[in-house]
């Protein structure tokens, strides 16, 4: 059978793709970040993950506006880098994985009342990029593991609620569960954590909101998912509103918190935070 | 119904479906931007590429002023945002100061490190 062996939360800040593309992971300014990560690629490495679940936004690379979805599932043999306006990166095509995504869809509308929207065909972009990138770095002959993305709005409100997230989360594991392949998954949560983007408040960062989160994504998971909308942005910025996504991670794992980083150089927190399965 | 948006946020806009409606032009444009084609034709000629997309005078002014604050205010997502800025040679940084009524190196002086970007 399936089974979740670990999950991640982390940032998807969109400047660490150049940063990849043009190997500048050990100046200063970014040593910190990548730093963090290497203890998590040994974890990784040891746990042998066969496929990695992305819960990621796309940032209008691939989604539009006259068409939306709530949730979105990646059911693709494979998924074609985007370009999101700067130009398509240099990175192999993502495997994905059709039998266990199938399974998921399947499991996920049938069982569990998800009504996702089904996609054939999605081309990846920085929110699910970024966070492969830092976790599974690729190679000539592609990435480390097999990938399934799983869009969530978290741009055009009304989006889903935290709880509805942490919810998809918990649904996500009893589905990778019933899975009847040997599925070794982890699940990914990625966005935030405390940024604004736009307006006079842009730049807007709050440490303390941030470990907070953090905090209570590992101890108290289910109040965390409590939260609304409104608090997250009026405490950390609106484009913070993307940490419900980390939920659907938490609802997905049920080990204990093996690493744990926090570095805000810029315009984001970023943060990092690992469970075992 | 539990409203999980209930107030006004200051120096803030909250991207909900009244404002995707009005940015839908701007909207629409920028997202053919995710294009090398586009992005050629747009910085070939911006007042054709604008009437394409049926903009209203009053949206090719803030297009032509290169005014980010006012195509937020618009209805233009932030994420779509970033695409014009690409287009016309302005980083998410650039745009940003100038949201918050700076110079770019005003902004950068307020950040940690501001060699991470």
């Amino acid at each position: 059978m399936g089974r979740i062996v670990g999950g991640i939360g982390l940032s998807h800040v969109p400047s660490v793709g150049p940063v990849v593309d043009r190997n500048r992971t050990q100046e200063p300014a970014w040593k910190p970040l990548f730093d963090a990560y290497v203890p998590v690629r040994e974890w990784l490495a040891k746990m042998k993950p066969d496929v990695a679940i992305v819960v990621y936004n796309d940032h209008a690379a691939d989604f539009g506006f006259d068409k939306y979805p709530t949730f979105a599932l990646g059911v693709a043999e494979q998924y074609a880098i985007g370009d999101e306006g700067f130009g398509t990166r240099p990175l192999p095509q993502v495997v994905g994985d059709v039998e266990l995504s199938t399974h998921l869809a399947e499991a996920l509308v049938y069982e569990h009342e998800f009504d996702l929207t089904l996609c054939q065909e999605i081309a990846v972009e920085h929110g699910f990029l970024v966070p492969m990138n830092l976790c599974f770095p690729h190679s000539s002959s592609g990435w480390p593991v097999r990938a399934i993305p799983l869009q969530v709005n978290v741009i055009q409100h009304p989006l889903p609620t935290a709880r509805r997230c942490y919810r998809l989360g918990q649904a996500l594991r009893a589905a990778v569960e019933s899975f009847p392949g040997d599925s070794r998954v982890v699940v990914m949560g990625t966005g935030g954590m405390s940024h604004q983007l736009q307006g006079r408040r842009f730049g807007y960062m709050n440490e303390k909101f941030d470990q907070w989160f953090l905090d209570q994504l590992e101890s108290a998971p289910e109040e965390l998912a409590a939260i609304t909308h409104q608090r997250i942005m009026e405490e950390a910025g609106a484009e913070a509103v993307e940490l419900i996504m980390w939920l659907t991670m938490r609802g997905a794992v049920r080990g204990k918190k093996i690493h744990r980083h926090y570095y805000a150089p810029m315009t984001t927190g970023m943060g990092l935070i690992t469970f075992e399965g | 119904m539990g409203r999980q948006v209930t107030g006004a946020i200051p120096d803030t806009s909250i991207f909900d479906l009244r404002l995707s409606r009005r940015g839908q032009r701007l909207n629409r444009l920028c997202a053919a931007l995710c294009s090398q084609q586009e992005r050629e034709s747009f910085k070939r000629d911006e007042e054709a590429f604008m009437s394409r997309f049926r903009l209203t005078d009053p949206e090719k002014e803030l297009i032509r002023k290169r005014d980010f604050k006012g195509l937020i205010e618009a209805g233009t997502n932030i994420y779509y945002l970033l695409k014009i800025g690409s287009a016309t040679g302005n980083g998410l940084y650039q745009m940003g100061a100038q949201m918050r009524g700076e110079t770019y190196q005003q902004f950068l002086s307020t950040r940690k490190i501001s060699d991470a970007r």
